[in-house]
C-alpha cells in the first residue's frame, strides 16, 4: 500500500505546530498503525529528518499510552486503541490525517505526544480505597454480588488513554472520572469513602480545566474499552447523593 | 587480551539472610530478627524506587504508608502504564477456597518443581505463604476479581498444576492488580509521601563508599539529566526480554537500570533463564515490532494440534480428526494441554522443526476451540475468553470461533535478573531489586500466574519488611551532594555516553541494530541452545557492538524529547547484556526449564538436568565491557522438594 | 451546598436540568392552553382570563400568574447563566480544533447552544408581541388574546419567527429531556430507550401542538 500522511508536527510545548505531509510506500495491510509509523520514522532518520514523536508502549491495547487522532477520530476508525488498529482498515492511496489529542488539559509536549498528568491527579484526589498494606480482612469476608462485581469490572477496564477527552467537543473528562467512581463506589469495600471520593474527584476534574458534559456521547463512542455513557449518569447520581448527604451534616 | 568466554570462577556467594530451621518458620523468624526503624525516624529516610509496575508500585505505596519518604520514577507518562498491566491470565494463591487439595506447601512444591529445581527453597516458600495475603489485600483495594453467583471469588487452573488456584479478572488480571497498586500509590502521592517523577528514566546508579546512594536519571521531556539521592535504592524495573527485539514486553521495557546496577557491582544471576511463552500470535512479517501473547488460560479449553503429515496445507477445518496430532495430549496424557510453558513451547518448536507447522512460514500450531464450543456452547466460550478472541481477530483478521487460532512461542519473561539475598538486597549494599528485575523465585521456568504473585509479594510484603533492617543497621551516613566526586563522575559518564550516541551520525537506525541483535539472540539463545551456536553469537555480538558505535545515527539533541536517543541508549546496554546471556547459556551445559541445551536431553527429547554439576545459581560479576566476567556460584540446597526429573506425562 | 453545586460543572448541569424541566412542564401546560384556540374566540379568551383568576379566592387577581412568571424568570435566568458559563468553560477546554473535521454527535446535541440562543431571543419577542403588545403587528388589545394571536400569524415574519422557534424547541427538548435525566442520575442502560422515546414524543407533541396554531391561522381554520 502507498499512503499519504498528514502529520501534526510541533517541536515542543511552546512552539507553533503545523501539519506536514509525508509519503509512505510498501505498507502491508497486516501492519499495525504504529508499525506503519515506525516505517515512516526509519525513513525519516535515514533521510536526516526528525522522526515523529508519539506515545506507545505495550502495543497490545492495555497500557493506554498510544493516543492518536486519525482522520478526526480518537484511535481511528475502529473501536480499539491506535496500537491495535491495523492498516487493513485503510485503502491503498488513502490520505490519512494524524493529530494529537486536543484539549486544554492535555497540552502537547511534542508532535503527537501530550501531557495527560491531569488524569493522575484526578485519581490522586480520591480514586482509591484507603487500605494500608496488611490491614485487609480475608478476601471472602465480604461477598460481592456477581452483578456488582461485573459492574465494577466493566468500569475498571478504563485504560486512562484519554480518548474520551480527545473526542469530546468540550474536552471533558467525565467518562474517565465516572469510570473510576463507578468502579469503586459500587463495591462494599469502597463504600466508606463513597461520598468524598466522588466530590473530590469531580472537583479535581474541574480544577484541571476540563470542560463540562453536554452528553454528546462522543466519549463513549471513542472509548476503546467500551465504557458506556451511562457511566456518567451513574456518577451524576453519586455526586447528587453525596452533595445531599454533605448538606445534611 | 583474554577472550570474553574465559570467565573465571570467584568465591561462592551465599544468601546470609535466610534463617535456618523449618522452611515454614523462616519468614516469621526473619521478620522478627530484622531490626526496625522507629516510626518517627522513618520520614528522615529517603528511599528511591525505580519503576511503578506491580512490584514498584506496591513497594512505593507500602513504604510511604510506613512513613518513609519515597522518591519514585517511571519512564511512562503515568505510573499506571507499567507493563505489568498487560498480564492477562491471573494470580496464584494457596487459598484452597475450592477445597481441592491446595495448600501453601503444594504451591511451594509446584513452584520449585515448575522452576526445574533452580530456585531457592526459602524464597519460594515465603512466596507461597504470602500469596494468601495478596488476594486479601487486593480485594480490599477494590480489585474486581471474577466472582461466582454466591458472591465469592472464582478461580481457574493454569499450566503445571492440578489445582484451581488462579484468581483472575477476565483476561485483564494484571491491569486490575496494577491499577490497585497504582491507586494505593496515588493515595500516597496525594498525601505528599511519594514524590513521583513520571517520564523520567534511570540511566545509572550512584554508589558512594560501597553503598547505593542514588541514581542518575533523565527527564524525558526536557532531556535534563539529574541526580537523586537516597538512603536506599529499589529497582523494580522489570525484565530484559526486549534483548530479543521481538517479545511480549512493552516497546520501552528495557534493561538499562539493572544493567547499569550490574556494572556498578551488583551481580547478575542466571541471565540465560528466559521464558518462551507457548501461546503467542505468530509474526506476520519483517515490520513486526512486538509479539502479542494470548493468555495461557486458553489452554484450559483450547486443544493444541498440528497435521500428522508434513507440509499439509489444507485449511484446518478440512483436516479430518484422525489426521490431526494433538501432540501435547499424546505425549503428556496427565497434564495434556496444561503442561508448563517451557515444555509446551519446546514441543511446538519440535513439531514445526519437523515441518508440520502451520500458517505462513510453517511457524505456528493450532489452538482449537471447536470442541470447547461444542461442549460449552459459544456463549460460554465468549463469556470466558471473549476479549482474547476479539484481540486475536483484530490482529490476525481471522475469526477464532470459526477457524482455530494459530499460535507460536515468543519471549515473554526473564527468570534471571539481579542476584538478591532473602532480603531482596543485591550485592551492592542498599540496592534492592524486586519483581522481575531480580532472579529470586522462579528458577529456570516460571509457572503461569506466578509473576503477578511474586511482584506483589515483593512489593507489598517482603521489601517493606526487610528494608527496615538495612536502614536500621545503617543509620543515615551523611548527605551525598551533587558535587561529590563520585556523583560528578557518574553524571559525566552518562552525559558522555549520550553525547557520543548523538555525535556518531552514522547511517543505521537504532531499530536496525536492535532487530539484528534480537534475531541473533532468538536464533542462538532462544528456545534451543547449543555450544556451537552460542559461540557463534558470542563472536558476533562484539562485532555488532563495534559497528553500532561506528554507524549509529541518532537525530536531534539530548536537550529535548528524543525517543531515538532513548532507544539507542537502551540498545547500548542490550549489546552488553546479550553477551552475558550467551555466556551464561554456554557455561550451563545442562538443560533445565526454559534453558534447553541440545547437548543435554533425554532420549525422548526432554530437558536433562545435571544436578551434580549445576545445582547452583550463577551470579556474574562485571569486570568491563567485553571482558570476561567472574562467576560466583550460589549452591542450591533442596531440603523439602527433592530434585527429580520433572514428569508431566 | 449551594456553593458546591454552583461551583461544580456537574452542579451547574443539575441547575440546568432542574430549570429545564420546570420550563418543560410549563410548555406542556402552555401548549394545551394554546389548543383551545381551535374552539373559538370565546373559549380561548375565557381561558386566558381564567389564568389570571386561578387560585381565587385564596389568591388575588393575577397573583398565581405572577408566581408562575417569577418561577419561570428564575428558571430561564438560571438555565441561561449556567449554559453561558458552562459553554465558555467548554470552549476554553478545547482551544484548538482538529484539522480533520468530522460531523459530530446528533443534530440536536450540536444545536443546543444555538437553539438556546434562538429560544432566548424568541421568548423576548414573544412577550413583547403577545403579552405586552409592544411589537405587536396589529392593534394589540389586552384581554383579546384570540384576535392578537390571529394578528401575529397573519404576518409572514410572525409565522417565520414562530415556526423556526418551535422547531428549535423540539430539538432542544429532544436532547435536553434525555440529557436532564442523565444529569439527575435517573438514566440507566435499561431505561435508556424509554427515556429517549419519551424525549422524542415530548419534542414531537410540543412542536406539533405549538405549530398547530399558526398553521390553523394560515389555513383559515382559525380566523
Amino acid at each position: 500500500m502507498k499512503l499519504t500522511l498528514r502529520v501534526w508536527r510541533q517541536k515542543n510545548a511552546d512552539a507553533e505546530g503545523a501539519m506536514s505531509t509525508y509519503q509512505v510506500d510498501g505498507i502491508s495491510p497486516d501492519m499495525s498503525f504504529l508499525e506503519m509509523l515506525d516505517t515512516l520514522n526509519e525513513e525519516l532518520i535515514l533521510k536526516g529528518e526528525e522522526p515523529v514523536a508519539f506515545d506507545h508502549d505495550c502495543r497490545e491495547g492495555i497500557c493506554g499510552a498510544c493516543s492518536l487522532v486519525i482522520n478526526g477520530d480518537a484511535h481511528g476508525p475502529e473501536r480499539t486503541t491506535t496500537c491495535q488498529l491495523h492498516m487493513r482498515s485503510f485503502k491503498d492511496g488513502d490520505t490519512i490525517d494524524i493529530e494529537p489529542w486536543r484539549a486544554a488539559a492535555f497540552p502537547v509536549i511534542k508532535d503527537l505526544v501530550v501531557d495527560r498528568s491531569a488524569f493522575d491527579r484526578i485519581i490522586q484526589a480520591g480514586g482509591y480505597i484507603s487500605v494500608p498494606t496488611g490491614s485487609a480482612p480475608d478476601a471472602h469476608a465480604t461477598p460481592v454480588p456477581k452483578p456488582d462485581a461485573d459492574f465494577a469490572f466493566e468500569h475498571a477496564e478504563c485504560i486512562g488513554c484519554g480518548a474520551c477527552v480527545a473526542a469530546c467537543p468540550n474536552g471533558a473528562a467525565m467518562l474517565f472520572t465516572s469510570a473510576k467512581v463507578n468502579h469503586l463506589n459500587v463495591l462494599p469495600q469502597g463504600a466508606p469513602e463513597r461520598e468524598t471520593r466522588v466530590l473530590d474527584m469531580v472537583a479535581q476534574m474541574d480544577e484541571e480545566g476540563f470542560g463540562g458534559c453536554t452528553l454528546a456521547g462522543e466519549c463513549a463512542t471513542a472509548c476503546p474499552k467500551g465504557i458506556p455513557l451511562t457511566s456518567i449518569t451513574g456518577m451524576n447520581k453519586e455526586w447528587l447523593r453525596a452533595t445531599r448527604k454533605a448538606a445534611k451534616k | 587480551m583474554t577472550s570474553y568466554t574465559d570467565y573465571t570462577t570467584g568465591a561462592p556467594v551465599a544468601d546470609t539472610k535466610a534463617p535456618d530451621g523449618p522452611v515454614h518458620e523462616r519468614w516469621d523468624k526473619r521478620r522478627f530478627e530484622a531490626k526496625l526503624v522507629n516510626p518517627a525516624n522513618r520520614r528522615k529516610h529517603t528511599v528511591i524506587v525505580v519503576g511503578t509496575g506491580l512490584a514498584g508500585g506496591s513497594a512505593g505505596a507500602t513504604l510511604a504508608e510506613q512513613g518513609y519518604h519515597v522518591v519514585q520514577f517511571c519512564y511512562t507518562d503515568s505510573p499506571r502504564r507499567a507493563h505489568s498491566i498487560a498480564a492477562q491470565g491471573g494470580i496464584n494463591a494457596a487459598k484452597n477456597y475450592r477445597n481441592d487439595g491446595d495448600s501453601v506447601h503444594r504451591l511451594f512444591y509446584d513452584t520449585v518443581k515448575g522452576g526445574d529445581f533452580r530456585a531457592r527453597e526459602s524464597n519460594v516458600h515465603r512466596l507461597a505463604q504470602i500469596s494468601v495475603e495478596i488476594i486479601d489485600q487486593c480485594v480490599a483495594q477494590g480489585v474486581p476479581f471474577a466472582r461466582e453467583y454466591g458472591g465469592l471469588l472464582d478461580t481457574r487452573s493454569f499450566g503445571g498444576v492440578q489445582v484451581s488456584r488462579t484468581f483472575y479478572a477476565r483476561g485483564q488480571t494484571g491491569q486490575q492488580l496494577l491499577l490497585g497498586a497504582y491507586q494505593a500509590l496515588s493515595r500516597q502521592i496525594a498525601a505528599g509521601n511519594v514524590e513521583m517523577h513520571p517520564r523520567t528514566e534511570m540511566l545509572d546508579l550512584i554508589v558512594v563508599d560501597g553503598r547505593a546512594r542514588g541514581i542518575v536519571a533523565r527527564d524525558l521531556i526536557t532531556g535534563k539529566i539529574d541526580t537523586y539521592f537516597a538512603d536506599a535504592v529499589v529497582l523494580a524495573t522489570g525484565g530484559y526480554g526486549n534483548v530479543f527485539y521481538l517479545s511480549t514486553n512493552a516497546m520501552n521495557s528495557n534493561a538499562t537500570a539493572v544493567w547499569r546496577a550490574h556494572r556498578r557491582g551488583a551481580y547478575f544471576a542466571n541471565p540465560c533463564f528466559t521464558q518462551i511463552h507457548p501461546t503467542c500470535i505468530p509474526r506476520t512479517g519483517d515490520h513486526q515490532s512486538k509479539l502479542t501473547l494470548m493468555s495461557e488460560s486458553l489452554r484450559n479449553d483450547g486443544r493444541i494440534w498440528v497435521p500428522k503429515a508434513k507440509g499439509d496445507d489444507r485449511p484446518p477445518n478440512r483436516i479430518p480428526e484422525d489426521e490431526r496430532d494433538y501432540y501435547l495430549e499424546r505425549i503428556y496424557p496427565s497434564f495434556g494441554n496444561l503442561v508448563p510453558r517451557d515444555i509446551a513451547s519446546r514441543a511446538a518448536k519440535n513439531v514445526c522443526d519437523e515441518g508440520r507447522g502451520v500458517g505462513p512460514g510453517g511457524q505456528g500450531v493450532y489452538l482449537d476451540f471447536a470442541d470447547a464450543i461444542r461442549r460449552m456452547g459459544r456463549k460460554a466460550v465468549e463469556a470466558k475468553y471473549g476479549n482474547l478472541f476479539d484481540m486475536y481477530q483484530r490482529i490476525t483478521d481471522e475469526d477464532p470461533y470459526e477457524v482455530p487460532m494459530r499460535i507460536y512461542p515468543a519471549v515473554h519473561y526473564t527468570m534471571g535478573g539481579l542476584w538478591v539475598d532473602y532480603d531482596l538486597q543485591t550485592t551492592v549494599p542498599g540496592l534492592f531489586a524486586v519483581g522481575e528485575a531480580n532472579f529470586s523465585d522462579h528458577g529456570a521456568n516460571r509457572l503461569g500466574a506466578s509473576a503477578l504473585m511474586q511482584g506483589l509479594a515483593d512489593g507489598y510484603f517482603v521489601l517493606p519488611a526487610t528494608i527496615n533492617d538495612y536502614l536500621a543497621r545503617n543509620p543515615r551516613q551523611g548527605e551525598v551532594t551533587p558535587d561529590h566526586p563520585v556523583v560528578q563522575e557518574v553524571l559525566a559518564e552518562t552525559e558522555d555516553r549520550l553525547n557520543l550516541l548523538l555525535s556518531v551520525d552514522g547511517d543505521r537506525t537504532p531499530d536496525s541494530f536492535h532487530r539484528e541483535l534480537g534475531e541473533l539472540m532468538w536464533e542462538f539463545c532462544g528456545m534451543a541452545r547449543s555450544d556451537a551456536g552460542l559461540r557463534k553469537a558470542l563472536e558476533r555480538i562484539p562485532q555488532i557492538r563495534e559497528e553500532f558505535w561506528r554507524r549509529i545515527r541518532v537525530p536531534g539533541t539530548g536537550e529535548e524529547f528524543n525517543q531515538s536517543l532513548e532507544k539507542a541508549n537502551r540498545i547500548v546496554d542490550y549489546l552488553e547484556l546479550a553477551e552475558l546471556m550467551c555466556l551464561d547459556a554456554l557455561h550451563r551445559s545442562e538443560s533445565c526449564g526454559g534453558h534447553f541445551r541440545e547437548e543435554s536431553q533425554t532420549p525422548d527429547g526432554e530437558a536433562a538436568r545435571k544436578d551434580e554439576e549445576f545445582a547452583y545459581a550463577a551470579a556474574w560479576e562485571f569486570t568491563g565491557t567485553g571482558t570476561a566476567p567472574v562467576l560466583h556460584k550460589e549452591d542450591l540446597v533442596f531440603e523439602y522438594v527433592h530434585p527429580t526429573q520433572r514428569s508431566y506425562a | 451546598m449551594a456553593r458546591t453545586v454552583w461551583d461544580s460543572t456537574v452542579g451547574k448541569k443539575t441547575v440546568m436540568a432542574v430549570s429545564g424541566l420546570i420550563m418543560l412542564l410549563y410548555l406542556v401546560a402552555h401548549m394545551i392552553g394554546n389548543l383551545k384556540i381551535f374552539f373559538g374566540a370565546d373559549e380561548f379568551n375565557h381561558y386566558a382570563h381564567w389564568l389570571r383568576t386561578v387560585g381565587e379566592p385564596l389568591m388575588h387577581y393575577e397573583w398565581t400568574l405572577w408566581v408562575i412568571r417569577v418561577v419561570l424568570v428564575v428558571a430561564v435566568v438560571a438555565h441561561a447563566v449556567s449554559a453561558y458559563q458552562l459553554s465558555r468553560r467548554d470552549i476554553r477546554a478545547r482551544p484548538s480544533k482538529y484539522v480533520h473535521k468530522k460531523p459530530r454527535a446528533s443534530y440536536a446535541t450540536r444545536t443546543m447552544r444555538w437553539g438556546g440562543i434562538i429560544l432566548g431571543l424568541f421568548i423576548v419577542w414573544h412577550i413583547l408581541d403577545l403579552t405586552t403588545g409592544t411589537v405587536h403587528s396589529g392593534g394589540f388589545e389586552a384581554g383579546k388574546p384570540y384576535q392578537n394571536v390571529v394578528d401575529t400569524f397573519s404576518t409572514w415574519y410572525g409565522n417565520a419567527i414562530y415556526i423556526v422557534a418551535m422547531l428549535a424547541v423540539g430539538l432542544h427538548i429532544r436532547h435536553g429531556f434525555w440529557s436532564a435525566a442523565q444529569t439527575l442520575g435517573v438514566g440507566s442502560r435499561t431505561r435508556d430507550r424509554a427515556l429517549k422515546a419519551v424525549a422524542n414524543v415530548l419534542a414531537l407533541l410540543l412542536t406539533a401542538g405549538f405549530l398547530a396554531v399558526p398553521v390553523g391561522v394560515m389555513t383559515g381554520v382559525v380566523s
